[in-house]
C-alpha cells in the first residue's frame, strides 16, 4: 500500500534539506495549479511506497500569502496520509505555533525536531520523549542536513500513516474560547472532528475564506457566535487565540527545554551579521557581493584581469564553440547529401535557435548556483533587509533589487531571480519592469549607432544616456504600476532573519539545477518555435525561397512601418530590425549588416572596435530618430528567451501579455517623446 | 513608548500590538504577543528597517510597523 506523506514548516526551518535528503534525485518540481509556487514531489529513496511532497515553507496556516494558502489547503482537503512537521529546534517556540495548527487540523502528524547538533553546540537540551507525550505525536530529534535520525523519523512516519489514528485534540485555548469552538462545532456538519475543529477555530480567528464557505443557514448563528466571542475579548478574539497559542507554547517549553543560558545570546550568527549588516561597512559588503556575483556570470575580463573570462563566460565559451563545430558537421553533412536550400536553411536556423538557448545555460547555471548559496546561506535576507529603505520609494520591497540588478546582464536569469520575491504585486512588477533594464545584448545596438551616427559626441554619454532612459522607465514604471495593480497585501516587510548557515552542496546543486532545468525546457520551446517562424519568414515568399529583401518579413516591414511615423524611422528594414531582435536583441546589428549592404560580420567587428560601421544608415535616420530607435528597441518586447522566462515564472499567458503589452506601449511613448524631445537639439 | 523608540540593544515587554489586519495578524504570529520580551538589536544602515530579536531569533520589521508595537 502507498502513502503520502507531507513535510511543512516554517521557511529556513531545513525543510528542502530533508526532503532532498528523503528522496535523492527522485524528485520532480511542478507549480501549484493557479498560483507560481512551486510544487516538489518525490518518492522515499528507501520505500518507493512512500511518496513525499514538501510543502510551502509557512509559518502558520491562516490565508496570508499564495504559499500558505498552499500548504493549508493542501493539509486541510487533501489529507496527506501524515504530515510530518519540521521543527527547527534553535528557535522552537515560534516553530511549534506552526506545530499547534497543523495538529488542529487531526490530521496523523509527526514532529521532526531538527538541527538537534546546533542545540547541543549551545548547550541546550530539548526532551523530545517529554514533548512527544505533551503533544501526543512522535517527536522524533534529526539532523536534516548529515542525515542523522532518519530512518527514525521515516519508521515513526510510516506507522502513523499506516496507523490512522486520528490525534487527540490539545486543550490549548481558554474556557471561553474552548467553549465557542464547542457551540460552532455544533453547527458544523460536514467533514471529520478534525475539519469541524479546525473550521471553527478558523472562523473564531475572522478567516474570510473559511467564513465564504459556510451555507447561509449556518453563518448567521456562528456569526453570533464569533461576535459574542469578539465582545468579551475586546473585540479581539484573532489576537486572544495567537497568544494562547503562545502561551500554551511557553508552557510547553518550559516544561521540555533546558537553555544553557537564559535571556539573548549572540551566536556565531550574529557576531556574523555584525560585520555583515554593520552600519558603515554593510553597503560596501554588499557592492563587493553584488559584484562577485555578476563579475563570476558575465565579466570578460574576471576580477579585473584583462582577458579573464568569468567562470559563466567561459562555459558559456565552451558550449558555443561545440555547438558551432556540431553545426558545422551537421552542415557539412547535409551539403555532402545534396540536401536542398531550404532543409538546410531550417536545420540550420534551428540549430541556431537550439544554440542561442544553450548558450544561456551556462550563464544560467553559474548565477543560480551563487545565488542559491547567497539564499541558503540567509545573506539574501539581509539584501532585502539593507536595500529595503530606497525600493520602497518605488513601491517595491528590498527584495527586488536582485532581479533588477541582474537585469544589466541578461533579462533571463533576472526574471527567474524573481521568484524569490514574496508578494505576488512586487513580484509582476518586478517582472514587468527588470526588462528595462539593458541587458548585454542590447548594448552592440548603441554602439551601432553611436560610431555611425554620434561620430563627434561622447559616445560613452550616449550609451549611458541609453541605459539611464532604462532605469528612468523602471522607476515610473514601478510607481505606475504599483498603483494600478489591484491586490496583493499592503506591502510590509515583517520577515525572519534567519541564521546565517553554510548551505550543502547537494542543496545548492539541486536547487540550483530545478531552475536550470525548467529554463531550458520552458524557455527552451518558446525560443525554438520562435525561431523556426522568423525564419520562415525571412526565407520564403509566395513564389518559394528568396533574399530578405523579397521575403514576407520584408513585405511585413514594408506594412508596419507606418506604426513608427511618429518615432521617426519608418523604414522596412528597421521594421525588420525590431523583429529580427526579439529572436536576440544582438540580431539587430546583424539584421542591419544585411539589409543596409554590408557584411554582418563585418559590421559586428566594426562596432565592438569603435569604428564606423554601416554609412548607409545616416540616409535612413537622423539623430534624433536614432534614439528613438534605440529607446524603442531597449524597452519594447524582450528576446523570447526573456518572454518564455516572464511565462514561466507568471505562470499565465495572461500575465505575460500584459507585461509584454506594457513594454511594448512603455516603448512606444517613451521613444516618441524621446524623438520629439532630442528633435529640438539636433 | 512603542518599539521604535527602543535604541538598539535595549530590552522591552510588548504590551499591545497595532490595530487589526494582516499585518498584525503576521506580527503575532510570528510571535510578538503581549508579554514577550524583546530586544533591539540593529537599525539597517539607511535607518530602516529595524532588526530585534524575540523568542530566540531575528526579526525584522519596519518602524512604521514597530511604531504601533508598545513595549514597557
Amino acid at each position: 500500500m502507498s502513502y503520502t506523506i507531507a513535510l511543512a514548516g516554517n521557511p529556513n526551518c531545513g525543510k528542502t534539506t530533508l526532503f532532498n535528503e528523503l528522496t535523492g534525485s527522485r524528485q520532480h518540481v511542478g507549480n501549484w495549479p493557479g498560483v507560481t509556487v512551486d510544487k516538489k514531489e518525490g518518492t522515499y529513496k528507501k520505500n518507493k511506497e512512500i511518496n513525499m511532497l514538501d510543502l510551502p515553507g509557512t509559518y502558520s496556516l491562516s490565508p496570508y500569502s499564495a504559499e500558505e494558502i498552499v500548504a493549508r489547503d493542501y493539509i486541510v482537503k487533501e489529507k496527506p496520509d501524515a504530515v510530518i512537521n519540521i521543527v527547527d529546534g534553535t528557535s522552537i517556540e515560534r516553530n511549534l505555533y506552526l506545530t499547534l495548527q497543523v495538529l488542529e487540523t487531526g490530521i496523523p502528524t509527526v514532529v521532526a525536531m531538527n538541527m538537534m547538533d546546533e542545540v547541543e553546540n549551545r548547550g541546550d537540551k530539548i526532551d523530545c520523549q517529554k514533548l512527544s507525550q505533551i503533544l501526543r505525536v512522535p517527536v522524533v530529534p534529526i539532523v536534516a542536513r548529515t542525515g542523522k535520525g532518519l530512518d527514525e523519523l521515516m519508521k515513526a512516519a510510516h506507522k502513523t500513516a499506516s496507523g490512522a489514528q486520528p490525534s487527540n485534540q490539545l486543550l490549548i485555548f481558554g474556557d471561553d474560547i474552548e467553549q465557542a469552538i464547542e457551540e460552532i462545532k455544533e453547527h458544523l456538519t460536514e467533514g471529520t472532528p478534525g475539519d469541524r475543529q479546525w473550521t471553527a477555530i478558523k472562523l473564531l480567528e475572522g478567516d474570510e475564506v473559511i467564513a465564504k464557505t459556510l451555507k447561509p443557514a449556518q453563518s448567521g448563528t456562528i456569526q453570533d457566535i464569533v461576535e459574542r466571542m469578539d465582545s468579551k475579548c475586546n473585540g479581539d478574539t484573532e489576537a486572544a487565540i495567537a497568544d494562547q497559542r503562545y502561551q500554551y507554547i511557553g508552557q510547553l517549553v518550559k516544561k521540555t527545554v533546558r537553555k544553557a543560558q537564559s535571556g539573548y545570546v549572540e551566536t556565531r550568527s550574529d557576531k556574523l551579521d555584525k560585520i555583515l549588516t554593520n552600519r558603515v561597512l554593510a553597503l560596501p559588503i554588499f557592492a563587493a557581493v553584488m559584484y562577485l556575483l555578476f563579475a563570476a556570470t558575465f565579466s570578460e575580463n574576471f576580477l579585473f584581469i584583462p582577458g579573464l573570462p568569468s567562470p559563466g563566460v567561459w562555459l558559456a565559451g565552451i558550449v558555443e564553440s561545440a555547438w558551432g563545430a556540431l553545426t558545422g558537421l551537421v552542415e557539412g553533412g547535409l551539403t555532402a547529401i545534396n540536401a536542398s536550400d531550404w532543409a538546410l536553411g531550417l536545420v540550420l536556423s534551428c540549430m541556431d535557435g537550439i544554440g542561442a538557448v544553450a548558450g544561456f545555460l551556462p550563464l544560467v547555471l553559474v548565477l543560480f548556483l551563487l545565488l542559491s548559496f547567497l539564499e541558503d546561506s540567509g545573506y539574501m535576507a539581509r539584501v532585502a533587509f539593507v536595500m529595503d529603505r530606497i525600493f520602497r520609494h518605488f513601491g517595491l520591497s528590498g527584495r527586488s533589487f536582485i532581479p533588477l540588478l541582474m537585469g544589466f546582464g541578461c533579462s533571463v536569469p533576472a526574471l527567474m531571480a524573481s521568484r524569490t520575491l514574496e508578494n505576488d504585486k512586487d513580484r509582476k512588477i518586478t517582472m514587468m519592469i527588470t526588462p528595462f533594464m539593458s541587458c548585454g545584448a542590447k548594448l552592440p545596438i548603441y554602439l551601432m549607432f553611436a560610431v555611425t551616427l554620434f561620430v563627434n559626441s561622447n559616445q560613452t554619454m550616449i550609451v549611458f544616456g541609453i541605459y539611464m532612459i532604462g532605469l528612468l522607465a523602471a522607476v515610473a514604471s514601478a510607481f505606475i504600476l504599483g498603483k494600478l495593480l489591484k491586490g496583493g497585501q499592503v506591502s510590509n516587510f515583517i520577515m525572519e532573519l534567519p541564521a546565517y548557515r553554510i548551505p550543502t552542496l547537494k542543496s545548492v546543486l539541486i536547487h540550483a539545477w530545478e531552475k536550470v532545468k525548467g529554463f531550458a525546457v520552458k524557455a527552451g520551446t518558446v525560443i525554438f518555435g520562435s525561431t523556426v517562424l522568423i525564419w520562415l519568414l525571412s526565407s520564403f515568399n509566395f513564389s518559394g525561397m528568396c533574399e530578405m529583401e523579397d521575403s514576407f518579413l520584408a513585405s511585413m516591414g514594408n506594412a508596419i512601418k507606418f506604426i513608427f511615423i511618429p518615432l521617426g524611422f519608418a523604414d522596412w528594414r528597421a521594421s525588420v530590425g525590431v523583429v529580427t531582435g526579439w529572436i536576440a536583441k544582438e540580431n539587430i546589428v546583424a539584421t542591419f549588416g544585411q539589409l543596409f549592404g554590408g557584411v554582418s560580420d563585418e559590421v559586428i567587428e566594426a562596432v565592438s572596435a569603435g569604428e564606423e560601421a554601416l554609412p548607409a544608415i545616416t540616409s535612413v535616420f537622423t539623430p534624433a530618430a536614432a534614439w528613438a530607435y534605440m529607446t524603442f528597441n531597449l524597452l519594447c518586447m524582450p528576446c523570447f528567451a526573456a518572454v518564455g522566462a516572464i511565462k514561466r515564472e507568471m505562470g499565465s499567458w495572461k500575465w505575460t501579455l500584459r507585461a509584454v503589452g506594457y513594454q511594448m506601449l512603455t516603448a512606444y511613448v517613451v521613444a516618441f517623446v524621446v524623438y520629439h524631445l532630442f528633435g529640438l537639439f539636433y | 513608548m512603542t518599539l521604535k523608540d527602543l535604541k538598539p540593544g535595549s530590552e522591552g515587554r510588548v504590551v499591545s500590538i497595532g490595530d487589526k489586519g494582516p499585518a498584525r495578524r503576521r506580527i503575532m504570529e510570528m510571535g510578538v504577543t503581549p508579554g514577550t520580551s524583546v530586544k533591539v538589536i540593529k537599525v539597517a544602515p539607511l535607518g530602516d528597517p529595524i532588526e530585534v530579536n524575540i523568542r530566540g531569533y531575528e526579526l525584522s520589521l519596519r518602524k512604521e510597523e514597530a511604531m504601533r508595537i508598545v513595549v514597557e
